[in-house]
């Protein structure tokens, strides 16, 4: 049915990206265009309160990496707008005047934030909350508001209360009826969640209408007045009251449009080659405004799309609240003619359930325990009919997964059945969670059926443990049994261990892996071999682009002399080297070194290497504190050079960095390091597992105590518990978001334990070697820094030794 | 190409490593095996990366600079389709000898 033009996706949001996602799995070769209007590629509008939390990323709420578009054909169009369509001559016109041809497009333009007419709904300080421009005008907002005022007692509103509650501000939450989610509750439910939602610090105003919003001198928002002649001082305003479906093009384009862009049970709207999916869409009088439909119309679209006969008959609305500490799950009708009930006023529990006088299930509201949620649900999308509707209530609340039938859907974000998960699981042998989750999606929309997806992996594993991370996967070998065969055979080395157990001989990949375990279990007795290494580890420097290497030597605290500073210039006149740069570890590199270059560099430095190169301790970033900061509270500069001289030379499972800050201000970024000394009023903060790399992550705080020493001594041993503990590879940040802030605490702060931890840190730290560039004194083969056909540039060892020179090993 | 070069003593090369040289005009990287050596051209076909400073496995090499890996008896990338030109190299009277893929032979495996 297609000619060579294929299929126009408009709207690169969570329909626009399930569309794409079914057309391929049902066809891989007609051509797919998808149009992004916003400038990210398709992410998970679910999440988007994680902006609002952690300081998260857009990147971090991808649907699917940027990899996925290449291999799945499908050409992408980021921050593009299509201005105009004609659907007759299968043309589309960008903002931009691009042309594209197509047979069929698909409207996935979603919706904005309703804004209602106020008066001042326009002014600065007022924001919806919809995408990441949104998100982060209200975080800016947020951090010097008095106030902050949510109008919406709904899903959204609650969501953006909570997050602005978390944040510190002072929140308060307005709404027009006289009871929260009105749209999802009955009357007795709402009233138990009210007294929940004020338990997060959010003061909740239930029956006030907003009149206007009011300006301050400074033209800015600064409170509210309400119909009943009452107002309210806030300087930050949310407004999350609905939605209003984008039903501009396709009103241009002459299709018909009531609420939403009017479709029939194909997808397909009033002209026959335009199809419209998601919150645009209205099907049989109904917009949704959730992602769990989103998918079932996708299916059906793809299928219409494809020339294949199928329908669409409507999605039972569910509802699931994504606030921490407030269970709150409702599907289907929540008022009917037949009704059972379990509450305990008390506990703040509520579990109803709906169903006709003959017993098919039409709804069900669960508050404050929503164990059973998957499986009512379940009976009533399905509409199962029962004859005890209180026996069907208790039986939810003992249900396991596995009672759970197929056709249970687990995941509403991404609309993912039990069946499927099962059935990917089985095929495709998954053996944890996170896998199952890359494979099925289900638990990457708001996370909350993660559970659910573990317990069923786990009854699939027959209760075995999920497989773990492989150190060798050729030879599926995990961190734990190369190292408990390290120790039975007392293994010093790769080699003896490649001999034992095969570990590193088919790729090779693994073997700085197994060096670094071995070597963290033997201490003195490892016995290092540079074939188990990077480059970098072999020659002491980092690799660049073009081969030659960059020196970085150790600069404690980030702390120089005129003396060390004057050998720096002087090595980059006499090698010619290309660059000098500061780095943004505060210490300096020196770029473009030819291999055979490196010892008569660091022989001309004089200082000693700054492991920047490996994966190890690398730098402790100070500020200036005590020692000249107006603000200081702390003497950042000597307790971070001390620091960083005790931690030097220890490697670790992936690099550590470390920063002392003499207060919050923070100028030394040490909230998003791996490991973190904050000054505060008498007190240290010790952070651990923040990043600010690849991902942002503040650190979490590990604990408070009196004096830097306590501050070193707990930074020491939580680094020596990552070096025991940590997968290869693994950053802090990684490790922490897998074993959780309280697992660590209770093993770092455990003063046996921590004793435990400093006293191998120490026998490490014993055996570590300070300053590898000392092989320039003793390398480990005569060519260690030469090519066959090169010399390293000559030290003359005869005369350093006679001048006294100490010579390493 | 049919000529026989010694390009240095067995012992130039570290076990499980590699080092480079120039051989009429064309930089290649020797490996020591367990069971053996072999040599390839130094420059990995991706970007260049020096072949000679990754890390060697039983039988291959993985690149430094993106982790492309290559079978050294082959030459082919392994989990990829680029090919890197392999050359006959034997250790004999004290010395490491290295012969050069014949052009033919390298269009064969390009
Ligand atoms: C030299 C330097 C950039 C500069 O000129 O400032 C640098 C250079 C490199 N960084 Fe970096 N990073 C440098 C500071 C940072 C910082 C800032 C800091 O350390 O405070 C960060 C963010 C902090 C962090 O790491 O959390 C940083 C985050 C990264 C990452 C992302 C790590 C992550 O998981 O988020 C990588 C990639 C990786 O490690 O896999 C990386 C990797 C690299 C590598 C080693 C890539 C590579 O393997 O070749 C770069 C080596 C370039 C070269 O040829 O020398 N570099 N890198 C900085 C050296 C600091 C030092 O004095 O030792
Ligand atoms: C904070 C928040 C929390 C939420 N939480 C939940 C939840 O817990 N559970 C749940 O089920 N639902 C939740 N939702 C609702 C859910 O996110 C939406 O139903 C869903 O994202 C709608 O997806 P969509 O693709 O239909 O529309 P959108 O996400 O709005 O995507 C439409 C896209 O089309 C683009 N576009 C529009 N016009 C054009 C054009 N002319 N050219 C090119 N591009 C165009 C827009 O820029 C946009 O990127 C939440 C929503 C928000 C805002
Ligand atoms: S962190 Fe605080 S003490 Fe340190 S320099 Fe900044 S303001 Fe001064
Ligand atoms: S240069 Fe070898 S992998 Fe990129």
């Amino acid at each position: 049915m297609f000619s060579t033009h294929g299929i126009l996706v408009i709207g690169g949001g969570i329909a626009g990206q399930a569309v794409c996602e079914a057309v391929r799995t049902r066809d891989t070769d007609v051509p797919v265009t998808l149009v992004c209007g916003e400038d990210h590629l398709p992410y998970d509008r679910v999440r988007l309160g994680d902006l609002l939390a952690d300081d998260g990323t857009v990147d971090a709420l991808r649907l699917r990496p940027d990899g996925w578009y290449e291999d799945a054909g499908v050409t992408v169009l980021t921050g593009s707008r299509v201005a105009s369509l004609d659907p007759d001559t299968g043309t589309a016109t960008l903002e931009s005047g691009t042309v594209l041809h197509y047979d069929r497009v698909v409207l996935c333009t979603g919706s904005d934030a309703l804004v209602p007419p106020l008066e001042g709904s326009d002014l600065d300080g007022v924001e919806v909350f919809r995408d990441p421009a949104d998100c982060a005008a209200i975080l800016g907002a947020a951090r010097s508001a008095r106030h902050a005022a949510v109008i919406g007692g709904g899903l959204l509103g609650l969501e953006a209360a909570h997050a602005l509650a978390k944040l510190g501000t002072a929140t308060t939450l307005i709404h027009l009826v006289d009871r929260l989610m009105e749209r999802q509750l009955d009357a007795p439910a709402a009233k138990l969640l009210t007294p929940a939602i004020a338990g997060l610090g959010v003061d909740v105003r239930l029956e006030h209408a907003t009149k206007a919003v009011l300006a301050g001198d400074d033209g800015k928002a600064a409170g509210l007045a309400f119909a009943d002649g009452t107002s309210l001082d806030c300087d930050l305003v949310v407004v999350a009251v609905g939605i209003r479906p984008h039903v501009g093009l396709a009103r241009e384009t002459g299709l018909t449009v009531e609420r939403g862009i009017v479709v029939d049970d194909r997808l397909v709207t009033s002209h026959p080659h335009v199809l419209a999916v998601g919150e645009c869409a209205q099907h049989r009088g109904v917009v949704h405004g959730i992602v769990a439909p989103i998918h079932d119309q996708a299916q059906v679209a793809a299928d219409t799309l494809l020339g294949r006969a199928a329908a669409y008959e409507g999605s039972i609305p569910t509802a699931k609240l994504k606030v921490m500490g407030v269970d709150l799950v409702t599907a289907g009708a929540a008022e009917g003619e037949r009704e059972v009930v379990v509450a305990d006023a008390a506990a703040g529990t509520y579990r109803k359930l709906v169903t006709s006088p003959e017993g098919v299930v039409l709804g069900a509201v669960l508050l404050g325990d929503a164990r059973g949620a998957e499986l009512l649900m379940d009976a009533v999308r399905v509409g199962r009919v029962t004859e005890d509707p209180l026996a069907l209530l208790a039986e939810a609340s003992q249900a396991t997964a596995a009672e759970l039938p197929d056709t249970a859907q687990v995941c509403n974000c991404n609309g993912v059945c039990k069946g499927a998960i099962v059935e990917a699981i089985r095929d495709g042998g998954l053996g944890s969670t996170q896998e199952v989750v890359n494979v099925t999606r289900a638990g990457a929309g708001c996370g909350s059926c993660k559970p659910v997806v573990t317990e069923l992996l786990q009854i699939e594993r027959a209760g075995a443990a999920e497989e773990p991370a492989y150190l060798c996967p050729c030879r599926k070998l995990t961190r734990e049994a190369v190292g408990d065969l390290v120790r039975e055979r007392d293994i010093v080395s790769v080699s003896e261990l490649a001999g034992a157990c095969g570990a590193g001989r088919d790729c090779g990949a693994c073997k700085p892996g197994l060096s670094y375990l071995i070597e963290e279990r033997q201490a003195a007795k490892f016995r290092q071999e540079r074939h188990a290494k990077y480059i970098n580890d072999r020659v002491h420097a980092n690799i660049q682009n073009d081969g030659t290497f960059s020196v970085i030597p150790r600069i404690r605290g980030g702390v120089v002399t005129a003396d060390e500073l004057r050998r720096f210039a002087d090595v980059a006149d006499k090698y010619e080297l290309p660059m000098i740069k500061i780095t943004g570890g505060q210490r300096i590199d020196l770029l473009g070194v030819r291999k055979e270059q490196l010892p008569a560099v660091w022989e001309d430095l004089g200082m000693p290497s700054g492991y920047a190169y490996a994966k190890a301790v690398r730098t402790v970033k100070t500020c200036v504190g005590t020692q000249f900061c107006r603000f200081g509270l702390g003497d950042a500069i000597t307790v971070g050079i001390d620091l960083e001289g005790a931690m030097e030379g220890l490697h670790t499972p992936h690099k550590v960095k470390a920063a002392v800050t003499g207060c919050p201000r923070n100028c030394a970024e040490a909230y998003v390091k791996d490991i973190g000394l904050v000054a505060i009023e008498n007190g240290w903060e010790v952070y651990v597992g923040g990043a600010a790399g690849a991902s942002v992550r503040k650190g979490d705080l590990l604990t408070t105590v009196e004096t830097a020493e306590e501050a070193k001594r707990v930074a020491l041993a939580y680094l020596q518990h990552y070096r025991e503990h940590g997968e290869h590879l693994e950053r802090t940040y990684h490790y922490m978001e897998r074993v959780g802030l309280e697992a660590v605490q209770a093993v770092v702060l455990d003063p046996e334990q921590q004793t435990g931890l400093l006293e191998r840190y120490a026998i490490a730290k014993a055996a570590c070697d300070p300053d590898p560039w000392r092989e320039r004194y003793a390398p480990v083969h005569p060519n260690q820094f030469s090519e066959l056909d090169s010399d390293p540039e000559g030290l003359d060892l005869v005369a350093l030794a006679a001048a006294g020179m100490e010579v390493a090993r | 190409m049919s000529v026989w070069t010694r390009i240095a003593g067995p012992a130039d090369v570290p076990y499980l490593e590699g080092r480079s040289v120039v051989v009429a005009g064309r930089r290649i990287a020797a490996f020591r095996l367990p069971d053996g050596w072999a040599a390839t051209d130094a420059a990995c076909p991706h970007e260049g990366g020096p072949l000679g400073d990754g890390i060697v496995a039983d039988s291959c090499v993985t690149c430094p600079l993106h982790q492309r890996r290559f079978d050294l008896r082959t030459g082919r990338q392994i989990g990829g389709d680029d090919v890197v030109a392999v050359h006959e190299i034997e250790e004999r009277d004290g010395g490491l000898w290295v012969r050069l893929a014949a052009p033919a032979a390298l269009e064969n495996a390009a």
